[in-house]
């Protein structure tokens, strides 16, 4: 790709534009996670700070800001302190190839699925190097399981993500969206709805949320992979997780849910409010289930979805061969 | 170390060397036995499922538990020797602080063992009263562990649910009691303060509610697929390994063989009252799930019928003893059944201002014995399960 100035000034203004995002979404994801957990275990949540405590997340990215940066003894300086970044930074890189409306892609590059893909396997790398680095066993339990447990689970994502390539013949995330209509029902989760289901499930295990939080698991390794990090440090590792959270599901909402398309009129809107639905369903389900055990993490994915995304991939290849 | 120099930490260099003096003699001893390639972790004393100061020491083998030592002591208050050095009147709000979810039987088991050895009678409304309080104590403590438990294997909500009824107990037993958390109503001869309708009206009030809400914890956890993969199979433990240990309460009527304190060495009205025993179909942590639960209807009847039978009168003994009573020489044993197990107060007295000896039975002390042999071979995760499993209250264990 011949480098312009006019595409350099673009990739600037767009990773600008969506670091105020994810900051954005930090912050919304608090205030929501905390009401949300609020109203599911019958207490008010967050109410003390602004009008119906919106500006409580404000606040705690203020704590986090000012708190000191406790280094515990003997870590690995470096990887110490390259790892929050590491964790920050691959995500801006995901967010280029997702087309929030129908002129609004950050870099409309023709392979955005698999830029996505490859840039997502880079986050586990910094949940390594802080578990390694932080001198703790903890902090090197939960990077062992957190290494596991991502590179196993991208594989049905990958399973799933690929039907729809299939179905689409692109692997353009403008052309998937352009393929799929307005309306509920000309959406691929009708057309590939166990694609979907495994994409579901392995959306919540690549991104390390309840219940498939072991590599944080609070009860049995204290903070997981973070457990030494404070501060600035831990708010990163806080803000990828969040930002990851927000990229999976817009890739969702991109490949099953129509993209920006809707009833009424196309753009952006119509993108971020699927995301945020999907991550209202994130929240929940991290409020109400316990969590699961390692090996039978391991085992959902090995033995019921890796089969199921390749019967599917399977399915939809011979169906589009004999139909096509 | 400098910045910027790339010397790699070994995370396993305690057990590298095993030679090397740090850690203290607890870890130091541990260390002897590792088998180099494994991790030695340090589970607590600060640690978010150790519920309180329990500390553990675990030989992990990939995620596997080798070997796993409890070390005690970090909450050790000196109960005992306090009991030597106060009179019995003055000792008595001090078994409310041993166990703090279930001090009403800890009263009943001091004072008890002071009557025994003094030969004083309680009136019968008393003993109602008693037995009341203590059974909605009980239910309070099983709801805690209950909530705590579910915790331990990452579901957060529950424990806000079983705190909104641990609250409503609290505001019943606050009338008879006065206080909400470490409670000592009980005197030599009786109690201290009477019931009112009030008292009566709520725990009518309480009893419909919780049989409800019980039925939605079981919708929402108890029939949780989670839940029970997560806990069916894990850590069982049979009648013998209890019966070696000690073990009493849930864990045995788990195991499958019905003891308990009530039925089996009788005391205050409770061979009055009707109620059954509920033992585990299976001995795994989730058997112990379904007794404990079923040990909150089981209170919940006991309740009923107490509420209904309980008759007017006096509730404190004519010339009960004061606070300058000097218990008669001798020596004596109470037993009564807390929601952890068996708990026991020996008092030994030799007719002085303060008793000789007061030896307290902790029956969390003994179940926490059994964790070292159900954990070996486990998932640290099922590790974590099966201590929470064994539902302990660390200032009990330590006394």
């Amino acid at each position: 790709m011949f480098l312009s100035l006019a595409i350099v000034a673009q990739i600037i203004v767009a990773v600008l534009l969506i670091i105020a995002l994810m900051v954005g979404n930090a912050v919304v994801m608090v205030y929501m996670e905390r009401k949300v957990a609020g109203f599911i275990q019958r207490r008010p949540g967050p109410y003390e700070v602004g009008p119906y405590g919106t500006l409580q997340a404000i606040c705690d990215s203020m704590k986090l800001l000012a708190k000191q940066l406790y280094r515990p003894g003997n870590v690995d300086l470096i990887l110490y302190y390259l790892a929050p970044i590491l964790a920050f930074f691959p995500v801006l890189l995901l967010y280029l190839p997702i087309p929030f409306g129908p002129y609004l892609t950050a870099l409309p590059v023709g392979d955005g699925v698999i830029l996505i893909l490859a840039f997502a396997g880079l986050g586990v790398l910094s949940n390594l190097l802080a578990g390694w680095s932080s001198n703790n066993k903890y902090s090197l339990l939960g990077a062992a399981r957190a290494v596991s447990q991502t590179v196993a689970y991208e594989i049905p994502m990958i399973l799933a993500l690929l039907a729809v390539v299939f179905l689409s013949g692109s692997t353009d995330l403008k052309v998937v969206t352009d393929q799929q209509g307005p309306w509920p029902w000309q959406w691929n989760i009708v057309l590939q709805p166990l694609a979907f289901f495994i994409y579901l499930v392995s959306l919540v295990g690549e991104t390390n949320r309840a219940p498939f939080d072991l590599p944080e698991a609070e009860s049995e390794l204290a903070a997981g992979f973070h457990t030494e990090y404070s501060g600035m440090g831990f708010a990163l590792f806080f803000l990828s997780e969040y930002a990851n959270m927000l990229l999976v599901s817009f890739v969702a909402a991109v490949f099953f849910l129509g993209g920006y398309k809707g009833p009424i009129a196309d753009g952006f809107w119509w993108i971020f409010i699927k995301a945020y639905a999907l991550m209202f369903f994130m929240v929940w389900i991290r409020w109400t289930f316990p969590r699961v055990r390692f090996d039978q993490l391991l085992n959902i994915n090995w033995k019921w979805l890796l089969p199921l995304g390749l019967f599917n991939l399977w399915l939809t290849a011979a169906v589009i061969k004999v139909a096509f | 170390m400098t910045f910027g120099s790339l010397n790699f930490v070994n995370p396993f260099g305690v057990w590298e060397n095993p030679g090397s003096t740090a850690g203290d003699f607890y870890a130091v001893n541990f260390e002897k036995k590792a088998v180099s390639g494994r991790v030695i972790l340090n589970l607590g004393p600060q640690h978010p499922s150790t519920h309180g100061v329990l500390r553990v020491l675990v030989e992990l083998d990939g995620e596997y538990v080798a070997r796993a030592e409890p070390v005690l002591g970090y909450l050790h208050r000196m109960h005992e020797k306090m009991g030597e050095v106060k009179t019995p009147w003055q000792f008595i709000p001090n078994m409310g602080r041993v166990d703090y979810l279930h001090p009403l039987a800890w009263n009943w088991a001091f004072v008890g063992a002071a009557e025994k050895l003094a030969g004083l009678t309680v009136p019968e409304r008393a003993e109602y009263l008693r037995v009341i309080g203590c059974e909605l104590n009980r239910i309070g403590s099983h709801l805690l562990w209950w909530g705590a438990f579910v915790m331990d294997l990452g579901g957060f909500t529950p424990i806000l649910y079983a705190f909104e009824e641990r609250e409503k107990i609290n505001d019943i037993l606050q009338i008879i009691t006065g206080s909400r958390l470490t409670m000592a109503n009980f005197r030599f001869g009786g109690v201290c303060a009477d019931a009112d309708e009030r008292f009566f009206r709520l725990c009518a009030e309480f009893i419909p509610y919780l049989r409800e809400r019980l039925k939605m914890y079981k919708g929402l956890v108890t029939d949780n697929v989670i839940l029970r993969r997560r806990l069916e199979g894990i850590g069982p433990i049979d009648v013998d390994l209890c019966q070696r240990y000690g073990a009493t309460g849930p864990i045995l009527r788990a195991a499958g063989l019905a003891r308990d304190t009530r039925k089996d060495y009788p005391y205050g009205v409770y061979p009055k009252l009707d109620f059954p025993i509920p033992t585990g179909p299976i001995n795994d942590s989730f058997g112990r799930y379904l007794v404990r639960l079923a040990e909150i209807e089981t209170s919940l009847s006991i309740i009923e019928q107490a509420i209904k039978d309980i008759p007017q009168g006096p509730i404190i003994m004519d010339k009960a003893p004061k606070a300058t009573w000097k218990l008669p020489a001798g020596e004596s044993y109470f037993t009564v059944e807390g929601a952890r197990g068996q708990i026991a107060a020996h008092i030994t007295s030799d007719g002085g201002k303060n008793p000789y000896r007061v030896k307290l039975r902790a029956p969390g002390f003994s179940n926490l014995s059994l964790f070292a042999e159900a954990a070996k071979g486990t998932l640290l995760a099922d590790a974590i399960a099966i201590l929470g499993s064994l539902d302990l209250v660390i200032p009990e264990i330590d006394r």
